[in-house]
């Protein structure tokens, strides 16, 4: 192909991309205001706005046919629209619930806010992936940052302790993604992922290489994911990053990181063997995690075991292999992004111990229901959307992923999954009767919070909260539109017309 | 009288309450709006009980449908689906007719946070109600996890010392068994769905009462729906949460808990488990309704020795209960009608024992007999209005609660499923013991030596108190004497679940012992051709 042929290609291509572009340059502009106007407080709002519109085109795109754009790297249509709808609507609930922590912390950078910014850039990338090559870039631009948006607090040696831990077991595991990616490349001769589906794999050794290569692939993914057993981080990173950025990484990073998973295994991959690999690592994740969770006192820590048992879940989805498994894992990604941005909101605008809740214990909120109770409802609704539910979103994405996989044959993976969802009722519903059943003269905390102490609510923080409550209720009783949308991603003649 | 939406509008009406309640502020009008929209949802319920048909027969479809399959995507035959059959109904009526009592119950009892506890109470009503008129597995299975939540808030905010223990057992409890469930619905959904259904997931009641299960899922299946029903029943020996919650709930949430909550364990064996699963529920039979009259003399024994009032009428439930599973599981139309009317009978006797209960803890803040004792001179009104309640309980004649248990017994001893007299002689001596340790605590309680100063001072039941016990207390003489009119609404459903589970189980049998060659076996063929069809689906979704 002609250069000048190529470029108008890739011109025709630009919608595909125009959410990354739009906040790739919002993000720009952010930095060129902050040049002048240090920590201007207009920053995080036209971070905000640039999501917003982004979110608006996306859902415009909805429906659109899958196809793809800019030589085949990256995808087009309704599950990259979808995809992105999570990732950009959790780093604008991040961005509002982010504005005022960081004041209370001081360090209400207008580079945080465009970090922000360009991790969202790496997993819009990385959601919508077609080629190996975007995945890499996607997975790292957004790795890159959150290693950074880890470290913020930098004088603060909890906050460098998890940064750093954060930075080198991820570096680890992409060297693990690299070569696998490699070995997959030897063995087809092609990066892009339905070509490598159709390559033929003749020798053993091209299957041996294929096969391995997915396999150190998937341990890459794994660790990303914070899948049982390369969860190690997961914790540590969790409970020392400033908490709304936390809530951030553990649903859209999640979120990116698993749609990619989706692509590569429902376009790349023969189904099969797998199937097996996947539902073994879910069972491990969905009993490791909640195994764990039961025996934490730091909310932030919980929620971070917690965290490690829904990718668990998600898994079951994948597990079961089915067009079905895909679309209720999406579904479940949703739901899980909003129940768990919810939650680490909360838990932001309830923190009093001027070291972003690190050694703040759950005991030590005894009784809080009832003096904020706007916050203690929503983190109830949570609560019990994660626990699954009715009338809440998890129920219905824990049916999505259940499901699938009964249906697959898979009954003892769901008998797994629902006994470790009663097993987590016992420690999510711990935090529902800390906030509201219990006083400060029930539990036995070295100190509890004291009003003055916690930060202030901005209405922004609180509307974003209610916001993310309602829309587990909507998710709940009406999920029949949601679902509808994520199968129509998998329909199998929608998928033949994808060039 | 013909109201549109009349099933749709008696389940969410207290929902709509209680969304009012949490926009009022003041406690006087928080408690009024709760009375209203409660007098109002039992009101319309008359409008069920009036508008329902015994005449008619359930084989087709419930009456007062309300239905619309735009709920899921064409995938998944999930639909809103309610109705009201001879079954529901009556326990419909039961629990919009407790809706005021446990409110007026409340007007004074509950101190704090009113706002909360009168919106979680409507909410359970809901819930509730809906468990009761749902037609669809699905919308069933999120009713009745819907009943959790404001339980465990009820318990857990307004409940005793151990109330935050009792709430989260008694969540816990119920959630392993449901979530189980939930896993069989699902495989249920997808088998009866492949064989009667194109091959579309479905959990609408009658489609899935015309799906025979092959005997090898069946065991496992009737396992998993009888084990989490049986949770909530309670049986024994999964009954532990039931005293613990008992005793901690509040007045009105044990009314609610004991009344209809428990019904729900038996209600769903009735609805879902005998007639899905015919031939593993008869083969169970004899092993759950061992366990059951275990459950009703240990559960009566226990009761016997306990010092606190309350516990004891946790424990009588136990007892009572058993009775109830015991007439399920005869597989007689007499045994089965008893059970039915077993059902609203414990809910009216054992909601006012509760209601008697709470009264005498709300005056002296204790629910230890030994602290009472004479109270028979200084409240007469109360003593009288507890002497009924308990007598209905222990199945005096002339009362309630003998009409229940006597057909109950009866149609255990024609059972020829139970075939064991011996069991059944021993679920008799329930009724005596019933009666010994319900006259024993009437007896510490309210006769002998008035020895304690406040007890002497103690204020009759005021005008408030009365009004809510005289219903309970009417209707104990009306089903009492009369119990026709209520036989009538629930014979013909019965009778129709009866010979569908007689004809299922002679169907699963047929399939099992006709070799796979015979070509009208209704279930393997379609079976097979759906497995294979969705593999093929499987691959050619890969590019």
């Amino acid at each position: 192909m002609e250069l000048a042929d190529a470029y108008a290609a890739m011109a025709g291509d630009l919608p595909a991309v125009v959410s990354m572009m739009v906040v790739a340059f919002m993000g720009l502009v952010m930095l060129g205001v902050e040049a002048f106007r240090n920590d201007h407080p207009s920053i995080p709002w036209m971070g905000a706005a640039g999501l917003a519109v982004a979110a608006g085109w996306e859902l415009s795109q909805l429906g659109a046919p899958q196809g793809t754009a800019f030589f085949d790297t990256v995808r087009t249509g309704g599950y990259a629209a979808f995809v992105n709808l999570i990732v950009l609507l959790s780093a604008l609930a991040t961005i509002l619930l982010s504005t005022p922590y960081l004041n209370d912390l001081k360090r209400a950078y207008g580079e945080v806010y465009a970090l922000i910014m360009y991790a969202t850039v790496g997993m819009l990338l990385l959601g919508t992936a077609n080629d190996m090559i975007s995945i890499f870039v996607g997975l790292e631009t957004m790795s890159v940052c959150l290693y950074i948006l880890t470290g913020l607090v930098r004088e603060d040696e909890g906050a460098v302790e998890s940064a750093l831990k954060y930075f080198l077991l991820g570096a680890f595991s992409t060297g693990f993604f690299l070569y696998g990616i490699a070995l997959m490349y030897g063995a087809t001769g092609t990066m892009v992922l339905p070509e490598m589906a159709e390559a033929t794999l003749g020798t053993t050794s091209a299957q041996l290489m294929f096969w391995g290569g997915l396999g150190l692939f998937l341990v890459g993914f794994f660790f990303k994911v914070s899948a049982v057993p390369f969860h190690m981080w997961t914790p540590d990173v969790y409970q020392g990053s400033p908490t709304p950025l936390t809530g951030f990484m553990s649903t859209a990073s999640k979120a990116a990181a698993f749609a990619a998973l989706i692509l590569v295994l429902y376009h790349a991959v023969p189904s099969g063997p797998a199937s097996l690999v996947l539902a073994v690592v879910a069972v491990v994740t969905m009993v490791g995690g909640n195994v764990m969770a039961l025996a934490q006192s730091n909310v932030k820590r919980l929620l971070a075991y917690s965290s490690i048992a829904h990718a668990g879940y998600v898994l079951v989805g994948l597990s079961a292999g089915t067009a079905a498994g895909y679309s209720g894992a999406l579904f479940y990604l949703l739901v899980y992004a909003v129940m768990n941005i919810g939650a680490f909101g909360v838990m932001a605008l309830l923190e009093w111990d001027g070291k972003q809740g690190r050694e703040q214990t759950l005991d030590s909120l005894a009784g809080i229901g009832s003096r904020r109770p706007v916050l203690g409802v929503a983190m109830a609704v949570f609560m019990f959307s994660l626990i699954g539910f009715p009338p809440f979103g998890g129920f219905i994405g824990k049916w999505a992923v259940f499901a699938p996989a009964i249906d697959a044959g898979m009954t003892w993976l769901a008998i797994v999954g629902v006994l470790m969802s009663a097993v987590s009722a016992y420690y999510y519903l711990r935090v529902v009767y800390v906030f509201w059943m219990q006083s400060a003269a029930d539990v036995e905390a070295a100190s509890t919070f004291s009003d003055s102490a916690l930060p202030r609510a901005t209405s922004g923080a609180v509307g974003t909260l209610v916001v993310c409550a309602l829309a587990l209720l909507v998710l709940g009783v009406f999920a029949g539109g949601v679902l509808e949308t994520t199968a129509a991603f998998f329909d199998v003649s929608a998928m033949a017309a994808a060039p | 009288m013909d109201i549109p939406f009349l099933t749709s509008l008696v389940i969410f009406l207290p929902a709509v309450g209680a969304l009012l309640t949490l926009a009022l502020r003041d406690v006087s009008s928080i408690r009024w709006a709760a009375l209203g929209t409660t007098t109002l949802t039992f009101l319309l319920s008359i409008g069920l009980f009036l508008g329902y048909d015994p005449s008619v027969s359930t084989a087709q479809a419930p009456q007062l449908v309300d239905m619309s399959s735009a709920w899921f995507p064409d995938a998944f035959d999930i639909k809103y689906f309610v109705g009201i059959d001879g079954l529901s109904l009556l326990l419909v009526m039961l629990t919009t007719l407790l809706g005021p009592i446990v409110v007026l119950s409340s007007w004074t009892y509950i101190e704090e946070k009113q706002k909360g506890y009168y919106a979680l109470l409507l909410l359970l009503q809901t819930g509730v109600t809906g468990v009761f008129t749902s037609f669809d597995l699905f919308l069933f299975y999120i009713f009745f996890e819907l009943t959790l939540i404001p339980m465990y808030f009820i318990i857990g905010v307004w409940g005793g010392k151990d109330r935050i223990y009792a709430a989260v057992k008694f969540v816990i409890y119920t959630l392993v068994g449901s979530l189980l469930m939930l896993v069989a619905i699902l495989f249920l959904g997808y088998e009866a769905g492949a064989a009667v259904n194109n091959g579309v997931f479905t959990t609408d009641w009658y489609t899935l009462l015309e799906y025979n299960v092959p005997l090898a899922t069946q065991g496992w299946l009737f396992a998993l729906f009888a084990f989490s029903f049986a949770i909530k029943v309670p049986l024994f020996p999964l009954h532990t949460w039931l005293p613990d919650a008992h005793v901690q709930a509040p007045t009105g949430g044990s009314v609610i808990l004991a009344g209809v909550l428990l019904k729900m364990g038996t209600y769903g064996l009735l609805r879902f488990c005998l007639p899905f699963f015919p031939n593993a529920a008869q083969n169970a039979a004899l092993v759950i309704g061992i366990l059951a009259v275990i459950g009703i003399v240990y559960g009566a024994l226990i009761a016997r020795v306990q010092e606190d009032a309350k516990s004891l009428v946790a424990y009588s439930s136990v007892s009572h209960l058993g009775f109830v599973v015991l007439g399920l599981f005869a597989f007689t139309t007499e045994a089965m009608q008893g059970a039915v009317i077993q059902m609203i009978n414990h809910g009216l006797s054992t909601g006012a024992l509760f209601l008697l209960v709470g009264m005498l803890y709300e005056r002296r803040h204790t629910r230890l007999m030994d602290d009472y004792g004479g109270l028979a001179s200084s409240v007469p009104v109360l003593t009288t209005l507890m002497v009924i309640s308990v007598l209905a309980s222990a199945g005096l004649p002339g009362l309630n609660g003998f009409v229940g248990e006597f057909m109950i017994l009866l149609g255990s001893f024609k059972s020829t499923v139970l075939d064991s007299v011996l069991l059944v002689a021993f679920a008799t001596s329930g009724v005596i013991l019933a009666a010994m340790y319900l006259l024993y605590m009437v007896y510490r309680t309210f006769f002998g030596e008035l020895t304690v100063e406040a007890n002497a001072q103690m204020a009759d039941v005021n005008g408030r108190e009365f009004l809510l016990m005289a219903p309970l207390i009417v209707l104990m003489f009306v089903m009492g004497f009369y119990p026709a009119p209520f036989l009538r609404q629930t014979e013909p459903t019965t009778e129709f679940l009866l010979n569908r589970i007689e004809e299922k189980r002679a169907a699963a049998l047929e399939a099992a012992e006709t070799p796979r060659a015979s070509g009208r076996v209704p279930v393997a063929p379609p079976e097979g051709a759906g497995e294979i069809r969705l593999d093929a689906e499987a691959l050619s979704a890969q590019p």
